[in-house]
């Protein structure tokens, strides 16, 4: 029992994008969190995961990610992010890291400079895999006080939840099943739609915007098209691509979609009986108010 | 956006425009050594969501130019920069070529040859600043105490500008 309780308290991660932008996830998880058990101890020195630079500069990406295991292995604590960017790039770092011993020497020859070493003795969890794995479905079926049975929503995994799976080995990128067994936990019903596991364009909007907004463009078609009410998320840079640019894609398409983007952890609160201004839902760029009117 | 890699096909190549070295020094990377299996079978590019809606960007052929050594055509094209990491690639390429890592290598290699987009400027200057990819403004961080949000992490700043002058980072700086 004590073993598994130890399993339920995590270093945070909080990453760049959720406090420069999706502040409304944060609140929400940790509500959440906190009623499921799940304890997160604050990482105050932590950095930028490294991912924004890897295609730049990879070296400096992998100090940027190792400065962070090395971190939380001073207390001595597996990490838990609600980023995918996050999760990827630092369970990368941390079983290259771990494998490669060359890289490892490389690396901590950098650490060291700055009083730090990898050590390679902890691991490091997407909120949606800690919720599989470490708290297990039979916990959150148990939380679920009002569940949103009338509900149909879709879901976006997002690329780095699943890819790649040399790292990222723990569900089926071509075809992602846990994101939507936690949403059918909640009561609602997770509908499936053409090319599901697509990537969002995020990545490269800064690059191309017209080829990043075409790709959630045709992502948000495929949703619209199978009925869905919501579209639930786990990321925050997709969020970005799929709330906050909404209204930007139904300008530049001339398309109107009016579809709600809701955080993983905001649906999994209202069904556990939490108030929408809790989950700070007031906060989504699409209107959610007449989904949380037709919720039971 | 204007130069398409893609634009190159390998008919009509003069020899005198290869550059054999150039193979050698992304086989020496970390993920580069992969491209020497590529057999050009376009499962990465039938596999890539932007090849989908660009024009320019095509994986298979930015790595047959790797192979061939088309150093000048392959380092300054804007359309490298149009990978979206989503590394569909690399998990589908039936030749284990870690697809998405090659281009990395080919990014990195543009960066110390002196091409840099602005937006990778930003994203390491912010880093180099505050350990943040994004500058977090004054708001957000009220909001955060007016919610009840812990403060934000703050990363020793020595710390963070001795990582970045140790990994060559600072040729990314915005001068």
């Amino acid at each position: 029992m004590k073993n598994r309780l130890a399993q339920l308290r995590y270093a945070f991660l909080l990453g760049c994008t959720i406090p420069y932008r999706e502040a409304s996830y944060e609140i929400s998880a940790r509500k959440v969190f906190d009623k499921l058990g799940i304890e997160l101890v604050e990482m105050p020195d932590a950095n930028c995961c490294g991912l924004p630079v890897d295609p730049a500069n990879h070296e400096m990406m992998l100090a940027l990610s190792a400065r962070n295991l090395c971190l939380a292995e001073q207390q001595n604590l597996n990490i838990i992010t609600l980023c995918t960017g996050c999760a990827t790039t630092l369970r990368k770092t941390n079983k290259m890291l771990k494998t490669d011993k060359k890289m490892k020497d490389e690396i901590n020859g950098i650490l060291k400079q700055i009083g730090m070493e990898f050590k390679g003795t902890i691991e490091v969890k997407h909120m949606v895999q800690a919720l599989k794995e470490d708290l297990g479905f039979e916990k959150i079926k148990n939380v679920v006080q009002r569940p949103l049975t009338s509900l149909k929503v879709a879901e976006h995994s997002g690329c780095h939840l699943l890819r790649p799976v040399k790292y990222m080995d723990w569900d089926n990128p071509e075809e992602p099943q846990t994101l939507k067994d936690l949403i059918e936990l909640t009561g609602a019903q997770c509908l499936d739609y053409l090319d599901e596991a697509e990537c969002c364009g995020y990545t490269v909007i800064a690059i191309d915007d017209k080829v990043a907004l075409q790709l959630t463009q045709e992502k948000l078609n495929h949703i619209k098209e199978v009925g869905a009410q919501a579209l639930i998320t786990v990321c925050p840079s997709c969020h970005l691509m799929f709330d906050v640019n909404q209204s930007r894609i139904e300008r530049a398409f001339n398309e109107n979609y009016n579809l709600p983007v809701l955080h993983y952890t905001q649906l999994l609160g209202l069904a556990m009986g939490m108030s929408p201004d809790e989950l700070a839902i007031k906060e989504l760029r699409v209107d959610p108010s007449k989904l949380l009117q037709a919720l039971p | 956006m204007t130069q398409a890699v893609a634009e190159t096909t390998t008919k009509n190549i003069q020899p005198s425009r290869l550059d054999p070295s150039f193979k050698n020094e992304v086989l020496k990377e970390h993920d580069g050594e992969t491209l020497k299996t590529c057999f050009q079978c376009g499962t990465c590019t039938s596999s890539c969501p932007t090849a989908r809606f660009s024009s320019s960007y095509r994986p298979r052929t930015v790595l047959r130019m790797a192979q061939l050594g088309l150093r000048q055509k392959v380092l300054p094209s804007p359309t490298l920069w149009l990978c979206t990491a989503c590394f569909t690639c690399t998990d589908r390429c039936p030749q284990g070529v870690e697809v998405a890592g090659v281009l990395r290598v080919l990014r990195n290699l543009a960066v110390k040859s002196g091409e840099v987009p602005a937006i990778y400027r930003e994203l390491a200057s912010s880093i180099n600043e505050t350990g943040y990819a994004y500058k977090i403004p004054e708001i957000r961080h009220k909001k955060r105490e007016e919610v009840g949000l812990p403060p934000l992490p703050k990363p020793k700043a020595a710390d963070i500008a001795k990582l970045v002058e140790l990994t060559h980072g600072t040729r990314l700086l915005k001068r």
